[in-house]
This record gives C-alpha cells, sequence and structure tokens, in this order.
C-alpha cells in the first residue's frame, strides 16, 4: 500500500463514482444482505408457507388435489385426543427435565466455581455430553437402558432396587427420556450460571464475610441475586429446546411404546413424514410454535419482574 | 468469588465433583467398551468388565456398511454449509458491529425459537417439486438454517472487539471500506473466524432432522445412515456402540480446539430442533 501515490487515494474516498465507493456508501446495506436474502429464503418464506399449508387439506402427493380448510385443521387438531396426549407428554417431559437441570445444573456451577487446579480439564469433561451427536447418545442410553442386558438394570439389582422396563413401560418411558436430556443438558445449564458467578464483583462477598454471614446467607442474599440474569437465560433456553425435544426421542422409542412417549414434535414428524397429512401437520406446527413462544414470552415477562 | 474452604470440605466438594464426572463420562466410557467387546461378552447377563479388546466391530461398521461414503457425505455438506455460511455471514456480522444494527439480528430469535421441522415441512415439498431431494444442494441449503445465524452471532462478539481506529487508519490510506474489511479486519478476527467454523461444522455434522429427511440413498449422512442401521432390527451391540464412537470422536477432537466458545455458540445458534 506505500506504493500507491497519494492521488489514488484521494480519489478513492467515499465522494468519488464507481463501484467501490457506491459498495462503501451503502455497506450497512449491502453487506448484510446476502445473509439476510437467504436466511429470508430459508426460514421466513417456509414459516410464511407452512401457515398456508395449515389452512389446507392436502397431502405430500401431487396427484391428489389440494383444497382450502380455513381452521379446519386447527379444529381437526383440538378434537384429536392424540394431539392432546401428545401436548400432554411434551409438558410432562419439559417439566420433569428442565427444572432437575436447572438445580443439578446450579450445583454443579457452584462445585465449579471453586478454585481448582484441574479446571481445564474438567471443564472439557462437562462439555461431552452436550457436544455429542444426538443420534449417538440416543444409542448409547437406549443400549444401558435394555431391560434385559442394559447396564443400568445392573446396577439397579446391585443396589437392590431391581429391575426396570426403561423405555418399554409407558408409564416410565417419558422419565427415561428425560434422564437422557438431563444428562446431556445440565452441562449447559452450569456452564451458564458458571459464567455469570465469574462475572461477579468480589466486594458484595467481602462485604458479606466482614459482616459474618454464613455460607448460606451469602448465597441467599448475595449470590442468588446476581446470579438471576444467567438463571433466565439458562431457563429460557432449555425450555425452549425442551418443547423441542425430537432427534433423542424419535431414535429411541419412535414416540412408543404405543404413543406413550409421542411428544407434539415427534407426532407433527409422524403425521408429515410417515402419514403425509401436510396440511394437518402444519396445523400442529403451527400450535407448537405458538407453545414455545408464548413460553419464551412468558419467562421474559418474568425475568422482568424478577 | 473464592471462599476459604478446610481441607476436608474440599476433599468431600472434590469427592462430590468426582462422583458427577464419574456420570456424565459413564455412558462414553460404556460406549468405547462395548465397542471393544465381542458380542458374546456383550450380551452377558452379568457385564463384563475386563476383556481383551477387539477392533472387530469397528470393521464391521467400516467395511459392511460403507461408513465412510456417509463420513465423506457428512464433510461435504459440513464444509460446504460452514464455507457459505461464511461468505454471507461475516459481512453481514461485520456491519451489525459496527452499525449497531441490532435489529438485523433479531432473526436469529426465529431460528432459535421455530422447531426445524416447520421449515422443513415446508422445504421438503419445495425441493420435492424440484426434484432435488436427495441432492447435496437441498442438504446443503437446509444445513444453513444452523450454520448462517451461528456464524453471525459468534462473529458479531468478535468483530465488536475490534477497535475503530484500524479501519480509519486503513481509510484514511486510501482504502476503500470493504477494501478495509478484506485486507485488515478479517485477518483480525481469524480466530472468531475459527470458532465459528468449527462450531457450525460440529452442529452440521451433529443434525439428524434435515438429513434424515432431504437426504436420499447416495447422499446419507453419517447420523441417518447409524439410525437406520438401528432401525432395521440390528442386535449387533457391539457393531451401534462402534457406529456411536465413530460418529462423536470427531466432533470430540474438534471441540477440543474451541472449548472456550462452545457456550457461546450453544447459547447462540440451537443445537436441535
Amino acid at each position: 500500500m506505500s506504493l500507491a501515490p497519494t492521488s489514488t487515494s484521494a480519489r478513492r474516498r467515499p465522494s468519488g463514482r464507481g463501484f467501490s465507493a457506491w459498495l462503501d456508501r451503502h455497506l450497512r446495506w449491502v453487506f448484510p444482505l446476502p445473509a439476510v436474502l437467504a436466511l429470508f429464503a430459508l426460514t421466513i418464506l417456509p414459516l410464511i408457507f407452512n401457515l398456508v399449508l395449515s389452512t389446507q387439506e392436502r397431502s405430500v402427493s401431487t396427484a391428489l388435489p389440494s383444497s382450502f380448510v380455513g381452521w379446519g385443521n386447527y379444529t381437526a387438531a383440538l378434537q384429536d385426543p392424540r394431539f392432546w396426549n401428545s401436548v400432554k407428554l411434551m409438558f410432562q417431559f419439559t417439566l420433569i427435565a428442565v427444572p432437575a437441570q436447572m438445580l443439578l445444573g446450579l450445583g454443579l456451577a457452584l462445585l465449579l466455581s471453586r478454585n481448582m487446579r484441574a479446571s481445564g480439564l474438567v471443564r472439557a469433561v462437562v462439555l461431552l455430553p452436550m457436544i455429542s451427536t444426538p443420534v449417538a447418545v440416543a444409542l448409547i442410553w437406549a443400549l444401558m437402558m435394555d431391560p434385559n442386558l442394559g447396564v443400568l438394570n445392573y446396577f439397579l439389582q446391585t443396589l437392590g432396587l431391581g429391575r426396570s422396563l426403561w423405555l418399554a413401560d409407558a408409564r416410565l418411558v417419558i422419565p427415561a427420556l428425560a434422564l437422557v436430556d438431563i444428562w446431556q443438558w445440565t452441562p449447559l445449564v452450569s456452564l451458564i450460571l458458571l459464567a455469570g458467578l465469574q462475572t461477579m464483583p468480589d466486594e458484595p462477598f467481602e462485604a458479606a464475610r466482614i459482616d459474618g454471614a454464613s455460607p448460606w446467607q451469602v448465597f441467599r442474599f448475595v449470590t442468588w441475586p446476581m446470579l438471576q440474569p444467567a438463571l433466565f437465560a439458562a431457563l429460557t433456553l432449555r425450555l425452549i429446546d425442551a418443547l423441542k425435544t425430537f432427534d433423542i426421542i424419535e431414535v429411541m422409542t419412535q414416540g412408543g411404546p404405543g404413543n406413550a412417549s409421542e411428544t407434539l414434535n415427534v407426532y407433527a414428524y409422524h403425521t408429515g413424514f410417515e402419514f403425509l397429512r401436510v396440511g394437518y401437520t402444519a396445523a400442529l406446527l403451527t400450535l407448537l410454535l405458538v407453545t414455545v413462544a408464548v413460553v419464551a414470552v412468558g419467562v421474559n415477562l418474568l425475568r422482568r419482574r424478577a | 468469588m473464592s471462599g476459604r474452604e478446610s481441607p476436608l470440605r474440599a476433599a468431600a466438594l472434590n469427592a462430590l465433583l468426582g462422583v458427577v464426572i464419574l456420570i456424565l463420562l459413564f455412558p462414553f466410557a460404556w460406549m468405547i467398551m462395548m465397542s471393544l467387546k465381542t458380542q458374546v461378552q456383550n450380551t452377558a447377563a452379568t457385564p463384563v468388565w475386563l476383556f481383551t479388546p477387539v477392533l472387530d466391530n469397528y470393521r464391521n461398521v467400516i467395511e459392511r456398511n460403507n461408513f465412510l461414503v456417509f463420513t465423506k457425505n457428512s464433510l461435504i455438506v459440513a464444509l460446504a454449509a460452514t464455507s457459505i455460511g461464511m461468505v454471507l455471514g461475516l459481512p453481514a456480522a461485520y456491519a451489525i458491529a459496527r452499525f449497531k444494527q441490532r435489529g438485523l439480528s433479531l432473526w436469529i430469535l426465529v431460528s432459535r425459537i421455530i422447531p426445524y421441522i416447520t421449515f422443513l415441512l415446508p422445504l421438503f415439498l419445495v425441493f420435492t417439486r424440484l426434484g432435488m431431494i436427495g441432492s447435496y444442494a437441498a442438504l446443503i441449503a437446509s444445513h444453513l438454517i444452523i450454520t448462517l445465524p451461528l456464524i453471525v452471532w459468534i462473529t458479531i462478539a468478535f468483530f465488536e472487539d475490534i477497535p475503530t481506529d484500524l479501519e480509519e487508519a486503513a481509510l484514511v490510506d486510501g482504502s476503500s471500506r470493504a477494501g478495509a474489511f478484506v485486507r485488515i479486519i478479517l485477518p483480525l478476527v481469524a480466530p472468531g473466524m475459527v470458532t465459528a467454523g468449527i462450531l457450525a461444522m460440529i452442529f452440521s455434522w451433529n443434525q439428524f432432522l434435515f438429513s434424515l429427511i432431504l437426504g436420499g440413498p447416495n447422499t446419507k449422512t453419517v447420523p441417518v445412515a447409524v439410525f437406520n442401521f438401528l432401525s432395521y432390527g440390528s442386535q449387533d451391540y457391539g457393531a451401534i456402540a462402534a457406529a456411536a464412537v465413530l460418529i462423536t470422536l470427531p466432533i470430540i477432537l474438534l471441540s477440543l480446539t474451541v472449548q472456550r466458545y462452545i457456550v457461546k455458540g450453544l447459547t447462540a445458534g440451537g443445537v436441535k430442533g
């Protein structure tokens, strides 16, 4: 660049003409444009298309004509016992998995926030469950939960607790799947909370110590209030993802036994890609989307009030 | 944040942490053990803890199940979705960081909250109509839904860390803004690009649903191949475990290099649908 004579640089200042000058003047819009267009085509358009589909009676096959049914698919869903069952299961799964993750995640974060020698190594280990391929996680847990040969039943028996059917038991399948989710995502909660703990200033803790506060008092009146933003961030994230859980359930149980683990996401997948009822599936997905959005907004309102 | 601990208390807490780590690691250890055992050992009534490792399961999975072909497919899709995500995402992230276009980053929320299957159903119909089901293009396009927002979100933070003085100096020297972006800024965010790239690769590699529906016999990715392999009613436990090890290993190695940024990535992007 030192070779360029000063006259060229004067010519290339933003007042100039040509593509380069035009680009410079409109950089703020031109630079994001390709990404915005791509995401519009890949997410917003499909979303709108999904809404349109949800008002139609339509099959994947183009041989069958599609017809406009308005709210028909939605009213059908609201009268469909399998839909309500899937909604119930979705919330059951979430309400078992998420509180457990929050509680265990908080405990693990407090354990990890102590001064330790091998903290780097420990954190690397904690990452493993959540970056692992969901299909691999599902496979390995399915093998461990095998009623006859699974190692979990061996542990239960060794502890004198008797065997369990795990995924094969209609009453146990949701808690068993939630257990896998807890194993996989507690680390994320704990790492988010750990980041929150580490950005806290030292002064309030020193003040509390000087005032002779007990460890519980320090936690309750100093740590806990300052941890709120991180807690709500982790809670929002986990609620959204738990409601949408698909990979683990589909690979481990395909919604079974019977429909005992067919959450809304899994039910929509089956109606869409097994039974090819496109319009009805689109309506189910809109209902799922609205539910997730309402929960996400609800948690955020709670955060403002806290 | 550090309190004084008595040695006894410290020992107890370390022991507790040890138990937690054992629980987190056990499925991995068990998976590796199963993958190295024979079918007889894997189906024994009491778990076999000590055994001579055999590599037959790996040989089975790799040779009989075209594992390398599926690995190639996964790599093609992940590399392409990541590269395109970079080309589209980096300028966008730069503009968002420099001009404080926070509104533009709102789309991240769209891809975060909405279940992937909501995008998938319309995309499936469109790709079917276009005859693109089973093509790499369809898979790569769908994986962009994961990689692009993730890359934008992660790199915004890195662009924001670069002082504006550097670009202003380049502008005074006669460079155009776009030129300064390519020659001055991009080299400075190289660590951010590596982080975003590796995380995008991992998420694309892990993706199951898009690949399951939009992939074809010739573009099957590893997770889908392993899922099919299982649903054919395979009772070959060692092979299943070996397959699980083979999917997991590459991403564990990759993730260790960007350890520190993983939480940021998981928080921003969205791993599942």
